[in-house]
């Protein structure tokens, strides 16, 4: 009784108790605005100045039409080398990833004990939360001439790479790495008990059933760190420009060209973004996208 | 069971053990560096003092930065909890059209390169808004960390929301409890400390983030991280960056170690 008298004092509750569309249209309002109208407006003005030019004589941005910009990323063939030298490194990190998150997975999940598999997955998750720029001040201090690297190699006579495209991926996937070893490593310890079982009852070892088993099955898993690693490689410079000695990538052109000239880094923005989008749309087409 | 030989498991644990050294070595060497006396950063570290900690402590830029870098990450955070909760709550109890379509802008601005996300503000504030009359200033970098921050809170608060048993908000509803009632009673009590952790990681990624603030600081201020930023672009200052790039591995972990605990204790529940 207490409940029906109750009810008109409410009628805000009520009205929406019977709406689930209002209810839903009152939550989403506020998120959607703010990233609708802040974010994704700013991306299409993004593409609309990329269409603009700057005046050659003060060198002011003219709102206009011109291809000129998107017609440079291929033509000019230091845009177009960097665009495929930034691919080539952001794939280059995503399978030095791969490479060593499938072992380190296997241990943690089917051969350490407990209390070391715990221990492994805060070590792997805490240097996420040192910073990036720390961690990139890091690498920069193991690989500079007088670092670690090369007093470690000293007695083997080896001194290190230098600054260029190899520790600029070694750093990235340094950087990244996180992102690929948790997503694997949670596949393969979902993966059912039983599979194993039949696996070995069918004949095969421990590679066998690596290869045949565990990979398929944790592809999604692979695919979704993938997306870190390869978008976070793919956007970089400040990599490049601190351990990649004179190496330069997508990002270095957008950020050198914001100021001077920002329709050419409008412009070449939207390659990482073209790079991203595709990936994400395959991605999700697996259902990894689930897991992030 | 997955059976390896002796040769195979070693081998995985030689991985294991290289992947660990990768990920910590350079870390602890940018420590150690921190109490290196020289102004130039090496290993090994010739000798050993606090000079550069007392350095730092005293640096007017330093402290102004720190300033900064809170005030954003703060700001962020308290927008990335409600846009983010709110998120969660439709995501979580509503089927609708579109609904992967929400979620994938709700994971965007991450998954978009930070030069990306940084220069589109950039774009928008330098090109659109001013020419308009209309200076965001610091405001604008504030804007752009909580755009990026909202997944934190989104991802905590949805992974809790999921597993809520609905029939608990239904029976304090067929009470008498209005909405507003049950969310304080019911609902909030069960997802708080998921908000709480979620706020917390969204204020540890806002305090780390350089790409997107090198675009949309106004000019003349600097974040921790943008200070670290311009000190590496001129290396006769390095031992005291090293410091700054401590306090910063530290300030980080706090909020992500709390956020852990808040976690758990929610799950052994």
């Amino acid at each position: 009784m207490s409940a029906i008298q109750k009810a008109p004092n409410r009628p805000l509750s009520t009205y929406l108790h019977k709406r689930p569309n209002t209810r839903l249209v009152a939550l989403l309002a506020l998120p959607m605005t703010w990233l609708v109208g802040v974010y994704i407006i700013s991306l299409t003005l993004l593409l609309v100045t990329a269409f603009w030019f700057i005046d050659p004589f003060t060198s002011k941005v003219i709102p206009g039409f011109t291809l000129e910009n998107f017609v440079n990323i291929f033509t000019v063939p230091a845009y177009f080398a960097t665009s495929m030298r930034t691919l080539g490194i952001a794939i280059a990190v995503t399978v030095v990833c791969i490479l060593f998150a499938i072992p380190l997975g296997i241990f943690m999940a089917k051969i350490a004990r407990p209390w070391v598999r715990n221990l492994l997955a805060v070590a792997i998750t805490l240097p996420l939360w040192a910073g990036y720029l720390v961690k990139l001040l890091a690498m920069r201090l193991t690989f500079t001439e007088e670092g670690l690297f090369n007093w470690l190699m000293a007695p083997f006579g080896i001194s290190g790479p230098g600054f260029g495209i190899p520790v600029t991926i070694l750093t990235l996937a340094y950087l990244w790495f996180p992102y690929m070893a948790l997503p694997v490593f949670t596949a393969i310890r979902q993966l059912p008990l039983n599979l194993f079982d039949a696996s070995a009852d069918l004949g095969a070892k421990g590679w066998p059933t690596v290869f045949r088993m565990v990979l398929p099955l944790i592809t999604p898993a692979i695919i979704a760190g993938s997306v870190f690693t390869f978008s976070l490689s793919l956007g970089d410079y400040l990599a490049a420009r601190f351990v990649g000695g004179s190496t330069q990538m997508i990002g270095s052109i957008i950020a050198s060209n914001i100021n001077l000239n920002p329709p050419v880094a409008a412009a070449f923005s939207m390659v990482p973004i073209a790079f991203v989008v595709m990936y994400l749309m395959v991605a999700r087409r697996t259902g990894s996208l689930e897991r992030m | 069971m997955l059976r390896f030989s002796r040769t195979s498991r070693w081998s995985l644990m030689a991985i294991v053990a290289v992947v660990l050294i990768f990920m910590y070595a350079p870390l602890s060497v940018l420590i150690l560096n921190a109490f290196n006396e020289r102004q130039i950063s090496a290993w090994p570290i010739p000798e050993w003092s606090f000079k550069w900690w007392a350095v730092a402590f005293e640096s007017e830029p330093i402290r102004a930065a720190l300033l900064n870098s809170a005030i954003v990450a703060l700001g962020a955070m308290t927008i990335a909890m409600l846009l983010g909760s709110l998120v969660a709550f439709a995501l979580s109890k509503y089927e609708f059209f579109g609904k992967g379509t929400v979620n994938l802008l709700v994971v965007l601005p991450i998954a978009l390169p930070g030069v990306v996300t940084g220069v589109a503000f950039s774009n928008t504030y330098s090109n659109f808004l001013t020419p308009a009359g209309f200076q965001i200033g610091y405001f604008g970098m504030i804007v752009a960390h909580a755009t990026f921050c909202i997944v934190m809170v989104f991802n905590n608060v949805f992974a809790r929301l999921k597993r809520m048993n609905p029939s608990l908000q239904e029976a304090s509803m067929d009470l008498g409890e209005g909405l507003w009632g049950t969310f304080r009673l019911v609902t909030f009590p069960q997802f708080r400390t998921a908000f709480a952790a979620g706020a917390l990681l969204a204020f540890a990624l806002s305090f780390d983030e350089v790409v997107v603030t090198i675009f949309t600081a106004p000019p003349g201020v600097d974040t921790l991280p943008l200070w670290i930023l311009k000190e590496m672009a001129r290396p006769n200052q390095a031992s005291v960056v090293n410091v700054v790039a401590t306090v910063v591995i530290v300030l980080s972990l706090i909020p992500v170690y709390v956020s852990q605990r808040l976690s758990r204790t929610e799950n052994e529940k």
